[in-house]
Order: structure tokens, then sequence, then C-alpha cells
């Protein structure tokens, strides 16, 4: 796990080597290093840490998205990455704003780099609807081929159905209001 | 008054073995045990005492209540208690129904065990269309009869949306006895010989397997053969309906 100093070192250098500007940010809480990064150049990043000698971050462990509705940018895609010769876990955060107009948030797809995270971006698509680019078969994985719309964002319906308790009786609207 | 059997008794009385060669005696017990010693008046209250008279449709409906093959069917927790009654403690032997088949064509009898989701419905609704009819369907637990805890975007509210449900057992999950006390309830309803009018009332016919196309679209011939089939169809279940209201009242 690299203590906070050991991130900061690493934020450095990526700056230095993928590009100015590809880190947004770092934060280190409960011993756990994240690294805030821009979407646009997540490839990059990507590939400094998996490829760099001293890095060698080379194991993805998991891949799942966020939102954070009131939040800007709204939604996060982690990327949970672990040395296991070093058992050294970094987590990589890209940030994505809502495009508007009922567009999807892209990002290009790190498959090419770590094949395992083919199920786990379809996960995501499925369930925050995030494109990820260039996937090799980019479709919902565990909800209905022909569902419409992305059940764990949080502006999405819970679902289900409103149950009349008796207690409640004089608050609910009546058949006929 | 009793069948009187003291002659050959005392010939040869059944607790020692007779021997084989006397074929007589044989032939003697033959006879009697065929005719007996009665006749006339005697022989008919005789008959009436010991032999029970019903109806054809009675004495179907109560084989069909006493011999129910369930399917091999479990959805989520519910079905580990679902999986105890056939267990010695629970036994639902004792009612006749524990043969669990492995496929849908040999059972009439479906245990939604467990939350029913979006993507499993089709499924469940495929196995109840294979069955045999008559057929009878459980829902057990609370998720499959109401959605449940479930109250979200991934599990029907209800099994009975998509197929006809007979029996609900409350629960969460029931106990082994409140299944087995449901399936009691099952056997009672198929003891009144119910009519299976289900298809009428969900406006489902001409869903019988055997009425539909198999794979893709159905040639004009087969087209008219369903229409036709639809039309035997309707005329047995309103005949069959008008039956058994004539029987009830």
């Amino acid at each position: 796990m690299p203590d906070a100093p050991g991130l900061e070192l690493i934020a450095q250098e990526l700056d230095d080597a993928a590009g100015s500007d590809s880190v947004l940010g770092t934060y280190h809480e409960h011993g756990q290093a994240c690294l805030i990064v821009d979407p646009e150049r997540i490839l990059e990043v990507l590939r400094w840490l998996r490829e760099t000698p001293g890095q060698e971050y080379r194991f993805l462990a998991s891949l799942h998205g966020v939102d954070y509705l009131p939040a800007e940018p709204r939604f996060g895609v982690v990327y949970e990455l672990l040395n296991m010769p070093r058992v050294e876990r970094l987590r990589v955060r890209a940030a994505l704003a809502e495009p508007g107009d009922d567009a999807l948030p892209e990002i290009d797809s790190c498959v090419s780099l770590y094949p395992s995270a083919e199920f786990h971006e379809r996960e995501v698509y499925d369930f925050f609807g995030i494109v990820f680019r260039d996937h090799p078969d980019l479709r919902r994985i565990l909800m209905p081929e022909d569902y419409v719309g992305w059940p764990q964002r949080r502006d999405f319906p819970v679902g289900g159905e409103p149950v009349i308790f008796t207690r409640d009786e004089p608050d609910m609207p009546r058949w006929y209001e | 008054m009793e069948v009187r059997r003291e002659k050959l008794r005392r010939l040869a009385p059944l607790e020692e073995p007779a021997p084989r060669e006397n074929l007589r005696i044989r032939q003697l017990r033959a006879r009697d045990l065929l005719r007996g010693d009665l006749d006339g008046p005697e022989l008919e209250k005789h008959v009436a005492d010991s032999v029970l008279t019903t109806t054809m449709a009675k004495a179907t409906s109560w084989g069909r209540a006493n011999s129910i093959f369930p399917a091999t069917f479990g959805l989520a927790c519910c079905a580990i208690e679902m999986m105890s009654i056939v267990s010695p403690r629970y036994d639902i032997a004792r009612f006749g129904a524990e043969n669990m088949r492995a496929s849908p064509r040999q059972a009439d009898m479906l245990i939604l065990s467990g939350r029913v989701s979006i993507k499993m419905a089709p499924v469940c609704r495929r196995i109840y269309d294979q069955m045999l009819e008559p057929k009878w369907v459980i829902s057990m637990g609370a998720c499959s009869s109401s959605g449940g805890m479930f109250a979200n975007y991934a599990v029907v509210q209800g099994a009975d949306k998509f197929m006809p449900v007979d029996i609900h057992v409350p629960g969460c999950p029931p106990r082994p006895e409140s299944l087995v006390y449901g399936f009691n309830k099952l056997q009672r309803m198929i003891l009144g010989n119910p009519d299976p009018g289900w298809r009428r009332r969900y406006n489902a016919i001409g869903t019988e397997e055997w009425a539909r196309p198999a794979t893709g679209e159905a040639s004009p011939e087969e087209v008219e053969a369903y229409a036709a089939a639809r039309e035997v169809s309707i005329a047995h279940e309103s005949k069959r309906s008008q039956e058994a209201r004539g029987g009830s009242a």
C-alpha cells in the first residue's frame, strides 16, 4: 500500500510522464491510496501504472461505477489495481461529468490492458449507462437485454409497488381522488 | 351375518400348511374364496356392505389429489425449506407427492419457491407451459406472492402477474409445515374438481402448447389448424364449466 508521500510521488511521476493535468487530485484515507484522474487520459494513466518499472500494477482487482448525483462531476469509474509481488493496492478514479441532452457519458475501455475488465465494464454499462469506447462486446450483462433505463443511477425510481397498510389509509389518496 | 367356512376349516385348518397333493381341498378353498357361502339377498347385502361405489369424476379427482408429481424447481432461499418437505421429518410422501420430477413434462405441480426476478419470469412461464394438464401452482413465500421485501426494479411484484397461481403460502420463508398445509389445501381444491377455466379468465385460449407454432412463422395451414383447435378448446371448456355449474347447483 503506498503511503501518503508515496502516493504524491506516484502522482508527480505520472504527471511528468503521461502529460500534465492527467492527475486531478489524490487522497489517502483509511490507509487506502486513491488517484483522481482525467477520464480522457485514463488509458495512458493505466498503461503507465501497469508497465513502468517500479510500479507494475498488473492486476485489475475490480472495476466499478459510482453515481454521486448532487455532486459534480456526477459519475465515477473506479479501478482497483493490485501489484501482486509487493501486495500493494492503488485505486484510480476517473471523474466523469454528465454530458447532458440525454447522452451517455463515455470513457475509453481498458480491455486492451486488462482483459478481465470486459465483464466489469459491461456491468458498469448495464447499471450506470457509462459507455466504454472500443469495448469488444458492450451490451447488458445482468439485466434483460430489452430493459430500459440504468437502474443503479440515483435518479432511477426504486420500483416496486406501494403497499397500503391500514394505519396509512387516512393519509393515502382514495381511489376516486 | 357372517360368511361361514367352518366346514372347510374342519377339513383343512388354515393354521397348518396343507399337503400339496391334496388337490380337492385346494379346489374347495379356491371356490369358497370366489363364491363364499352366501346366496340371494344375503349375498346382495354382503356386497353392499363391502363395496364402495362412486362416480368416475370423483374417483379421478381423488386419484389426482393423492398422486401429485411436483417439478424439481427451486428459485431462492424458500427452496431450502421446500426441499425438506420430502425429508422423513415432514414427509410429503404421506400425501402422495414425494416424487419430484426432474422434467416439467412429467410434473403437474410447480412450487414457486422464492423471488421471481424479471429475467426469471419468462423461464417460469415456459416451465409452466410445458407441464402436463391439469396442473397446479403453489406460490411459496412473500416474495413470489407479492414481491415481499424486494420492492425494486429487478423483481416481479407477485408471480400471479404472469401465470395462474392456485395457492399462496405466506411466510418469509414459510415453515415446511406451512407448505405442507398449503399443499393439503390444494388437495382439497383438486378434490372439488374445479373448472380449469383459467385460460378463459386470463384470455389465454390458444396458448396450449399443442396449439402454438414451435418456431418461426406459422404457415396459413397451421394458422387455420390453430383456429380450429381454439374453437374445440373453447367448446370443451364451456361444456366443462356448464357441467361444473350444474353439478354444484
